[in-house]
């Protein structure tokens, strides 16, 4: 080895010292859960970098049982959920010794989608029921008065998700009640942009979805809790003052009290700043904020 | 005396423990453990998945709901439902097409390469259905969603083209070339001295082919049917993307279902473990795990009856 080899790799070993020592003096922040809320957590978490040099963010999604599950093993700081914890996840916690504390971040208002042809502009919380529900009547566009051109066979479409996604929990105690199910033969998608983009090429689909996954290509229905009640169109602002019928919180969960860089990064996420990254990802912000 | 004494000098020539024999010793081990690991990595899949699904067989199985139920709902809070019916009905009624679809293609393709292609064609062939075999089961998938589906909406005017006669034929596709290798190795091994017996009698090729080759056969055949039935049940992502994914029983090949691998595959990542909805999706993987077992054990025995003939 001559010496310029050397010098080179003594250079290469004290910079990649450095580097480490670099990575180990920040504090690492582990947050994980729900794909509703994953947008905009990674849109934190690299705002965040800007604020705080030493504290790294780091986000991954999975869906809110996932980020539940990893905060009952003690392996994330955060855990994001776009619905509640259930009652059993929350004793498995306690047993596990973790104290799960519930924190609002934001709404989303879950929007009922339908093809853009379709002639229907409003449903109530009745109509959904018989479209969605368990023993429904409404199997075909006509058994709601209606035809819906490009759908020849009229058979009305269901489109829901997989049932361990948070959304597909909220809209089924939101719109089908506690007690109710969803219908047999609904398709099952994967994912909420899944959902947009079968309700898009298909006339006789109807799907649900965050408000946030909404194009132009596809029609949002105006929802009212009785027939023949005002309806409210879904949108940031009734989503925020909380009139349409089926908006639901955003959580995050820490395991106790949060303390030291987990609270300055809630604080930072609810505060104006925080909650207009939030607005402009399409989500309702969880308290009155004024955004440029 | 000195025959004795010659034997021993033998012996210990032979006995010499050389480096060589050591060599020996040593590949004879590797090989061995390489042999019998596959016993072991498959008791112990089935010990873990077991494991895995054992709060739920001990706890709240239920035989009747399980397998008599057609209502899936494992995440509800308040009444979970753990019906697989309409499950096993998607898997079955994907399968059954796909079957209908790749015995005659396989075995159409099997006679013309084993019967009636030679030379280049027939290594061409040959070359073309192993590649065909190579195509990962996402790119099928992806070609059920993507071309399959406005095909199928478009031809039948169906509301939606994600449907069991989408899935079958995308399975069928997929199971047709591995069928295809073996049924023509089934056919090869028809010895020629039928086929000539049979020409010499005077019958045409396809009475050859007909009366003497396929009955000669059939033992092999079933075999390659069998294993591609047990591909058809094992398959997970093709299926996931093309059926549709709703739980349902199908009345004609135009309604979505789903299948068993399907329903683990996108609800496995979303349980937290330990849960009974995490256990249940084992429990399906026992069962699924059986379902294969017994399909691949029959074709391996089937299949081996002609070799021992």
């Amino acid at each position: 080895m001559n010496k310029k080899q050397l010098t080179i790799s003594s250079l290469l070993v004290l910079s990649m010292g450095m580097i480490s020592a670099h990575v180990y003096a920040r504090t690492v922040i582990q947050n994980k859960g729900s794909d509703t809320l994953v947008n905009v957590a990674q849109a934190w978490a690299e705002e965040y970098r800007n604020i705080d040099k030493n504290v790294a963010v780091a986000v991954s999604g999975g869906g809110s049982g996932t980020g539940i599950a990893a905060l009952i093993n003690g392996t994330v700081d955060i855990a994001n959920a776009s619905r509640a914890m259930k009652k059993k996840e929350i004793e498995r916690a306690k047993k596990k010794g973790q104290n799960p504390i519930q924190h609002i971040v934001g709404y989303d208002a879950l929007a009922v989608f339908l093809h853009k042809n379709s002639p229907i502009n409003t449903l109530s919380f009745e109509q959904l029921k018989e479209i969605f529900g368990r023993g429904g009547k409404a199997t075909k566009w006509s058994d709601l008065d209606v035809t819906v051109p490009g759908c020849k066979q009229d058979k009305i479409v269901v489109v829901s998700r997989q049932n361990n996604s948070g959304t597909y929990a909220y809209f089924k105690k939101a719109a089908l009640g506690k007690k109710g199910k969803f219908r047999q033969g609904t398709l099952d998608m994967h994912g909420s942009k899944d959902v947009v983009d079968l309700v898009e090429n298909t006339p006789c689909a109807i799907g649900y979805s965050g408000l946030a996954y909404a194009n132009k290509h596809v029609k949002m229905a105006c929802i009212s809790k009785k027939t023949g009640d005002t309806c409210v169109n879904p949108s940031v602002a009734t989503a925020s003052d909380r009139s349409y019928p089926i908006a639901r919180p955003l959580f995050m969960y820490t395991n106790g009290e949060p303390a030291g860089e987990t609270k300055k990064y809630l604080d930072w996420i609810l505060s104006d700043k925080g909650q207009c990254i939030l607005l402009k990802k399409g989500y309702a912000p969880a308290k009155d904020v004024k955004c440029d | 005396m000195t025959t004795t004494q010659t034997r021993e000098a033998m012996n210990e020539q032979f006995d010499r423990r050389t480096l060589d024999w050591y060599i020996d010793k040593l590949v004879e081990i590797i090989v061995f453990i390489s042999g019998i690991s596959a016993i072991i990595f498959v008791v112990g899949i089935f010990v873990f998945v077991t494991m895995e699904g054992m709060g739920f067989l001990f706890d709240s199985f239920s035989f009747s709901e399980f397998f008599g139920s057609e209502y899936w709902e494992p995440s509800d809070e308040d009444a979970p439902e753990y019906g697989i019916l309409a499950l096993i009905a998607g898997t079955a009624s994907v399968t059954g097409l796909a079957m209908l679809i790749a015995i005659p293609f396989s075995l159409g393709t099997a006679i013309y390469i084993a019967e009636f292609s030679t030379g280049k064609t027939r290594e061409y062939l040959k070359v073309l259905v192993e590649l065909l075999a190579a195509i990962p089961s996402v790119v099928w998938g992806f070609i059920g969603l993507t071309i399959m589906n406005p095909l199928i909406i478009e031809i039948f005017d169906v509301p939606v083209g994600l449907t069991v006669l989408n899935a079958g034929i995308i399975l069928g596709l997929m199971a047709a070339p591995i069928m295809t290798s073996i049924a023509e190795d089934a056919l090869k091994a028809v010895p020629d001295r039928y086929r000539e017996a049979a020409e010499a009698l005077g019958a045409t090729r396809w009475q050859v082919i007909y009366k003497t080759v396929l009955p000669a056969a059939k033992n092999g055949l079933l075999g390659a049917i069998l294993l591609g039935v047990g591909r058809g049940f094992g398959e997970t992502m093709a299926v996931l993307m093309a059926t549709g994914h709703a739980v349902n029983i199908p009345g004609s090949v135009f309604d979505s279902v789903r299948a068993l691998t399907a329903t683990i595959a996108a609800e496995l990542g979303e349980t937290a473990v330990g849960s009974e909805h995490y256990q249940v999706l084992f429990t399906i993987g026992i069962f699924l795990f059986l379902i294969t077992f017994v399909i691949n054990l029959t074709a391996d025995l089937i299949v081996r009856g002609i070799k021992n003939q």
